[in-house]
């Protein structure tokens, strides 16, 4: 696997492969000792254009429990101020030798744009580019699903028959499109909820359904229900006229938490905006996921890391044209 | 093609009869064995030494598998290789004596990554080293303590061990 | 000044000629003619045209002049075929007054590659608060008609309509860069499948369609003339033939670029593909195209936006809207629309040189291939094929969409005033023994 950019390029075997690595990963944690000495000697590089401390540190943690060295680089790069631009930080880290690259940027398509330059020969890894996708949190969200179904009998099996239903602002999530083209291509059967704001007005494509009516979605009896976290800034746009008539509508409050089946999981890919999208109560039930989503996401992103730099680079090709 | 067999089925089966029972001199007794095997044919390998020796003994053996992928020195020489399960008896492996059981001992890397694993895991009182091939040809300071059979090899040739438990067949063959 | 003798040309693509141009002035067409110490310029298998108009030219200087000069872009123009284009008032200082417009034309002789004529901004500093001095850049030496604040919309529907109103007093024309401002906010790219799955905020059709609607029902209500710069739209097409059908007095330009590329192309994240407006779906292409052939949309105008390497070479939302057009415009124009069999190459000197100068309200210029006419002449190859590369360009700046892409033909010959700026498909670097101020 060359680089990581998106899941929409990403094929079942290669996504398969990854999440079964991330068995493997998952299972060195819980030994005494947690580390590994795999990707000794290699540097990978956290470059973070945009704040965000829990993905950073996951990464950060998947790398060194690697025994990678890890540098924190956090730039400002806004089109805005001409700080350092893209180019000239993908150089200096060049010289400084960087075998992997993990951007999180604010600008769809940066990532692209950094492997497909030339500027720098390192792996690239998507940590989350404007509203385009967030491959490692789809990842970590497909392992959390499958785990929680599947337990010890996860390996090799992939999300045929599983309803998933995602709700909030899909239009502004790279969260919500990197799941779409995930758990579809793993055979999940996917449902976006969402005001008619914020839902893109050409999804008509997408491999999912789409409906204004949360309450309609959850009489259905999903085996997972994924809320997005919706920011406020977005009803001073008009996407929405208030907090409390988002809540009604479309926050998972209690009482329809509780309408779900009993086996069926509540997900959030943090951070959460407690009794805003979801209620205290349904964040922190038996059924939510949201701190296993965290500890899963370090076993992914060391599978991620691991089949970045632990082989040859030159012909895997996992989530590049 | 070219292939010379050195060992065949009944071979085969009277090297692991023998193991077993070396194995059981050398402990002493079954008691604190737990067997682990190197994916993959030291899985199967280690399975019937197991079943051999709880067979003789009359006493149930641990027997597990363990993963080196992990620990290996050479991965940037090869495409990216898939890690198999490593499972560990539920008896854990502090302060039991772990035979580690692998089919073909060469350059050792693949042992001296597993004692890496093993440090990861637990400590064991004392690890033990079961191969049913040494083609000699070491790069670290590794040796077997029980060996099914030496087969001087040339750096060049080319071991090939078949268990039908993955090939359908019992042999061992070399060729150039 | 040489006379030239230009033999065996195809006058339009059809009918083989010899062209006489003495003084700057075509005085014989007809065939085997001949003047004696005349330059002669072999023209076998060569499409001869008007000089191409350029109605929508983004020259850069005054102001910035790391993209582009008056000199680099007039080069540009004449090896795409062109001799006269008009210069879009975006520089630094804006093309507001008297006095930038004058400075526009005099660098522009100065160069002498193509006629340069200026547009002035419709408002001051294009701010779209308060309208500009329009008459006295109507009557300066640099005699503007076109007025545009192109690069942003004349948004407030009373500054337009005064505007339209008050260029009836000279005969001007108010050129409209369609794009509501409050529906495009933080736009990148098309709105459509491919912005949805990108996510790059989407810039809507009806964000142009919107103002256009409303420009020619105001140009209607107070009897003036509009034109439509860089139309993308399969609906702006249809609120155009149907304004026309009303008899309303609006033109139309499209851009090669709109002619050809799609928003397909923008998948990749590559900057190259980043303009204003955008590129848009299969659908809105073929609809241009049509809208280009039936007279709709009455002519091709370049929208040539040079910019430096490092803003397009970073991430989309970064990077500079625009792309070079100039060198290309008749080559793309010769794929898209010539050999789809949608126009013929009469039709391309009414919409790439006749048209545009008769918009433009510009003399001299966009005049037939006819004895008595000024002598600005292209002679096009459209036999050649070939990879177009950097090699090709001749301005300051290199963000074509084009690199790498095959076209067809080549400017073989531009003569402008009677003089050769381009000759064998190479431009000409020293132009006869004119007076040139050394530009930077």
């Amino acid at each position: 696997m060359r680089n990581l950019l998106d899941t929409r390029t990403l094929d079942r075997d290669t996504a398969l492969r990854i999440l079964d690595v991330a068995e493997d990963m998952s299972d060195t944690q819980s030994r005494e000792v947690k580390k590994l000495p795999t990707l000794r000697g290699k540097t990978v590089v956290n470059l973070f254009f945009e704040d965000s401390t829990r993905t950073r540190i996951s990464f950060e943690a998947a790398a060194k429990r690697l025994s990678a060295d890890v540098i924190n680089f956090a730039a400002k790069g806004s089109s805005v101020s001409k700080g350092e631009s893209l180019k000239d930080t993908a150089q200096t880290l060049q010289a400084m030798g960087a075998d992997a690259v993990v951007i999180r940027h604010s600008a769809s398509g940066a990532p692209r744009t950094l492997a497909t330059s030339g500027w720098i020969s390192a792996g690239v890894v998507n940590a989350g580019d404007g509203t385009h996708e967030h491959p490692t949190q789809a990842l970590l969200d497909a392992f959390t699903i499958r785990k929680r179904r599947f337990a010890a009998a996860s390996r090799g099996r992939d999300l045929t028959g599983i309803r998933v239903v995602i709700v909030g602002d899909v239009l502004h999530s790279r969260v919500a499109r990197s799941n779409v083209w995930l758990l579809t291509a793993l055979g999940a059967e996917v449902t976006l909820v969402a005001p008619p704001t914020l839902v893109p007005q050409n999804v008509s494509q997408w491999p999912v359904r789409v409906l204004y009516d949360l309450d309609e979605a959850l009489a259905e009896g999903p085996d997972a229900v994924m809320m997005l976290r919706i920011q406020l800034e977005r009803m001073n746009a008009a996407y929405f006229p208030s907090e409390r008539e988002y809540s009604r509508r479309w926050g998972l409050d209690t009482l329809r938490a509780q309408t779900l089946p009993r086996d069926s999981i509540v997900m959030h890919p943090g951070p959460m905006n407690r009794g805003l999208e979801i209620s205290a109560e349904a964040a922190d039930s038996p059924r939510s996921t949201v701190l296993e989503q965290v500890t899963n996401g370090v076993s992914v992103r060391m599978a991620v890391l691991y089949l970045l730099l632990a082989g040859e680079n030159n012909d895997e090709r996992g989530g590049v044209k | 093609m070219g292939a010379r067999s050195v060992l065949q089925e009944a071979d085969i089966s009277r090297a692991l009869t023998r193991i077993a029972h070396e194995i059981l001199e050398s402990n002493r007794g079954p008691e604190n064995l737990v067997l682990l095997g190197i994916p993959t044919r030291g899985v199967a390998l280690a399975e019937r030494l197991g079943t051999l020796i709880s067979g003789i003994s009359q006493h149930p053996v641990d027997i597990g598998s363990l993963d080196v992928t992990m620990f290996r020195d050479d991965l940037s020489k090869h495409p990216t290789r898939s890690p198999r399960p490593t499972e560990i008896p539920a008896g854990g492996i502090d302060g039991k004596t772990v035979v580690l059981v692998d089919d073909v001992l060469f350059s050792g890397r693949s042992i001296r990554a597993a004692l890496d694993a093993i440090q990861s895991i637990g400590r064991p009182a004392v690890v033990r080293l079961a191969i049913l091939i040494d083609r000699g040809h070491r790069e670290v300071p590794i040796r077997p303590d029980f060996v099914g059979k030496n087969i001087p090899s040339s750096r060049q040739e080319r071991v090939n061990v078949r268990l039908r438990e993955y090939d359908g067949a019992e042999e061992v063959t070399i060729e150039a | 000044m040489e006379t030239l003798v230009i033999t065996g040309a195809q006058l339009l693509g059809d009918k083989s000629a010899d062209i006489v141009v003495e003084n700057g002035i075509i005085t014989e067409v007809g065939t085997a003619l001949s003047r004696s110490g005349a330059r002669v310029i072999d023209a076998q298998g060569l499409v001869a045209l008007p000089g191409l108009v350029d109605l929508h030219t983004h020259l850069r200087e005054p102001g910035f002049e790391a993209s582009e000069t008056i000199l680099s872009g007039t080069k540009a123009a004449a090896s795409g075929g062109f001799t006269a284009v008009f210069a879009m008032p975006n520089t630094l200082p804006v093309a507001d007054s008297a006095g930038v417009v004058e400075q526009e034309l005099a660098l522009g002789e100065a160069a002498g590659y193509a006629t340069v004529q200026p547009i002035g901004a419709v408002t001051v500093g294009q701010k779209g608060e308060r309208l500009a001095e329009l008459g006295a850049m109507a009557t300066s030496r640099a005699n503007v008609r076109v007025f545009s604040d192109d690069g942003f919309c004349v948004f407030d529907p009373l500054i337009m309509r005064r505007a339209l109103e008050y260029v009836k007093s000279f005969g001007g024309v108010i050129a409209q860069h369609a794009q509501d401002p409050r529906l495009t906010e933080g736009a990148q790219m098309n709105e459509g499948v491919v912005s949805a799955e990108l996510g790059l905020t989407g810039w809507p059709a009806v964000a142009e369609e919107s103002i256009i609607a409303r420009d020619v029902l105001l140009a209607e209500h107070v009897g003036s003339r509009l034109h439509v710069c860089h139309l993308s739209t399969a609906g702006s097409v249809d609120i155009i033939r149907w304004a026309k059908k009303r008899g309303i007095n609006v033109t139309a330009e499209v851009t090669p670029h709109h002619l050809l590329l799609t928003d397909e192309l923008v998948r990749d994240y590559d900057p190259r593909y980043k303009v204003n407006p955008p590129l848009r779906s299969e659908e809105d292409v073929l609809a241009v195209r049509e809208g280009l052939a039936d007279g709709t949309i009455d002519i091709v105008a370049t929208d040539h936006a040079p910019h430096p390497s490092e803003n397009k070479a970073c991430e989309w939302q970064a990077a500079a809207n625009g792309m070079v057009g100039l060198e290309s415009a008749l080559r793309v124009v010769h794929q898209a629309m010539v050999q789809t069999g949608l126009i013929g190459w009469a039709d391309v000197a009414r919409v790439m040189s006749a048209a545009p100068a008769r918009i433009g309200m510009l003399k001299g210029h966009g005049t037939p291939l006819a004895a008595g006419a000024p002598a600005h002449i292209a002679l096009y190859d459209p036999s050649r094929e070939g990879t177009f590369t950097t090699a090709d360009l001749r301005g300051r700046s290199q963000n074509s969409p084009y690199l790498g892409r095959d076209l067809p033909g080549r400017v073989e010959w531009t003569i402008h005033n009677g003089l050769v700026t381009v000759e064998s498909g190479a431009v000409v670097e020293e132009l006869g023994t004119r007076d040139r101020k050394a530009t930077k």
